[in-house]
């Protein structure tokens, strides 16, 4: 089926606003993603019509609750080519993921010099977590350096997990769009008897997603970068995994019985999703899994690439040396998102200049300090594509970049 | 919305192009330091204080044009003020930002700083603009410990 990027801007009803008159340019999809119709009314009709707790109560609206939540947890499973629905675990978002993978596995798994391998392009979310624990259990991290390309520099991988516990990373850097070969680095990982996690932020809104395919243990992502309500992240863990740790928040729904003595465990996957979950969020998510799978994720991946090479194309052929785009100039390695310096403008200029065309940018540190610094930047401005960004739309940010020149360069 | 002659005025371009009192102080002189989380902006204020009065003053760090002017034209208003003064110019500066509540004391003179008031139609760059005022407060504190 052919991709129409018209037509799938005609399903997000924020994108037909205009703001003095201009139309609005979202460059803005690596930090969270705008929502589709069908996201938007599968929520409100949830409300109006379905509304009801999740898993508690033996009434029919409450059961119909329980089915609508559930069938999302089925859509994602599929969507990610996970073995079971029970292997994914809905967090409050993403973060909460990760944080739930290093305090109950890593909790569980890991002691006084053990070492988990981080990259050098992870967001805070993949390094925080690590640096707490760390500092609890004198653990030691390592990290994977980047070429002058920004990919990984997996030349010294076999020693820096030789011993290690863990290797946690991202299957695409948010800030210069790196790709990461996620299969080879997870079988890197199990050769050296090390727990693969996988921070999927990123990727699986852009790029088919395979879960069994990559042989992963453990993967976070979050819905709202994948035209999903904000308030839901999700973990996606091998079965047998997820049932040998311990739980990591407690509280109602996560346990199967409680006495004075103590308490045990729910079933997967309630054991990890203790008090009421984000339902009406969750719903929503299901309309958005059903909504990239219609358009098909392979459909996604080769429209951004396709708008990524023009934008590189636009922004190097407009600005020349005047331009430093962060990360590979190969679209095969890459996706949408592209991090640049522009002449010596500080990035929140940039921004500023680009908001009165209402061209949304990031401008900042994206969450990813170490990255920057080796970058040698305080900030960069990200502009991030998705499916519903046009070709035209990476020739505005040129025209609204060309006046931040002018402004601050005279 | 306003437009961008709002908030970059020229003074505020000119300070940023050439900021006044860049560089460090060697001690006696103290030292403080502030981050914007939001944005990766940091700056250092370095101040001499004899006797009661900020006698030098110098800013080093790296920022938006709104942060790295507002620390540029601060150093210039403080520099040979009375420490009375400088924390009196701190609350007007920061009522002016909207970010202090209660009548501003208008008897405080801003002088240059007035330019930076179009800041407050855009809420998102009030913190790059208090940024050096607030390590200013802090490096006052310091050495008056």
């Amino acid at each position: 089926m052919g991709f129409d990027v018209e037509k799938v801007r005609a399903d997000f009803p924020i994108l037909s606003e205009r703001i003095n008159g201009k139309p609005l340019v979202y460059l803005d999809s690596a930090n969270t993603s705008q929502k589709p119709r069908s996201v938007i009314d599968a929520m409100t009709s949830f409300m109006e019509h379905g509304y009801g707790p999740t898993n508690r109560s033996a009434y029919h609206l409450a059961a119909e609750a329980t089915d609508r939540f559930e069938a999302t947890r089925t859509k994602v499973a599929r969507f990610v080519n996970a073995r079971s629905a029970s292997e994914i675990v809905f967090t409050k978002n993403a973060t909460e993921a990760l944080n739930l993978v290093v305090r109950s596995w890593g909790g569980a798994n890991l002691g006084p010099g053990d070492a988990v391998v981080l990259t050098h392009m992870e967001h805070h979310a993949n390094i925080v977590p690590w640096q707490m624990l760390a500092a609890e259990k004198g653990l030691e991290i390592r990290w994977v350096p980047l070429t002058a390309d920004g990919l990984l520099d997996t030349s010294g991988l076999e020693r820096l997990l030789d011993g290690a516990k863990a290797f946690s990373f991202t299957a695409m850097s948010n800030v210069l769009g790196t790709i990461n070969p996620v299969a080879d680095l997870v079988a890197a990982a199990h050769r050296a008897g090390a727990v693969a996690i996988v921070d999927g932020c990123q990727s699986v809104p852009h790029m088919p997603t395979d879960v069994q395919a990559w042989d992963a243990d453990f993967m976070a992502f979050s819905s709202h970068k994948m035209v999903g309500p904000s308030g839901v992240g999700m973990l996606w863990a091998r079965e047998e995994i997820l049932e040998a740790m311990p739980p990591f928040l407690g509280g109602g729904n996560m346990i199967s019985d409680v006495r004075t003595e103590g308490f045990t465990c729910a079933e997967l996957p309630a054991k990890f999703e203790a008090g009421t979950q984000a339902i009406v969020e969750v719903v929503g998510l299901g309309a958005a899994v059903d909504y990239l799978t219609a358009i098909g994720m392979a459909n996604v991946r080769a429209h951004e690439r396709e708008v990524t090479v023009h934008a590189l194309d636009a922004l190097k052929g407009r600005f020349g040396d005047d331009i430093v785009i962060h990360g590979s100039p190969d679209p095969d390695v890459r996706g949408a998102t592209v991090s640049f310096a522009f002449r010596d403008v500080h990035p929140h200029d940039v921004s500023q200049v680009l908001d009165q065309h209402n061209v949304c940018v990031r401008a900042g540190h994206h969450c990813a300090k170490p990255l920057m610094r080796l970058l040698g930047a305080n900030a960069t401005v990200r502009a991030s594509f998705y499916l519903y960004n046009t070709p035209a739309e990476a020739d505005v940010l040129c025209d609204a970049l060309a006046e931040a020149g002018d402004f601050f360069c005279l | 919305m306003p437009g961008l002659e709002d908030l970059y005025r020229e003074i505020i371009l000119d300070h940023y192009k050439n900021p006044r009192n860049r560089g460090v102080l060697p001690p006696p002189a103290v030292r403080a330091e502030g981050h914007n989380p939001l944005c990766g902006d940091e700056i250092e204020v370095y101040l001499q204080v004899e006797d009661g009065t900020v006698t030098d003053v110098r800013i080093s760090g790296q920022g938006c044009s709104i942060s790295q002017s507002s620390a540029s034209m601060m150093s210039a208003a403080v520099k040979g003020k009375n420490v009375e003064d400088v924390r009196a110019l701190v609350s007007r500066f920061k009522n002016m930002m909207s970010i202090e509540e209660g009548e501003p004391d208008t008897s405080v003179s801003l002088g240059d700083l007035e330019a930076l008031q179009g800041v407050v139609k855009f809420p998102v760059r009030i913190k790059c603009a208090v940024l050096a005022w607030n390590t200013l407060a802090e490096g006052l504190d310091i050495s008056l410990a």
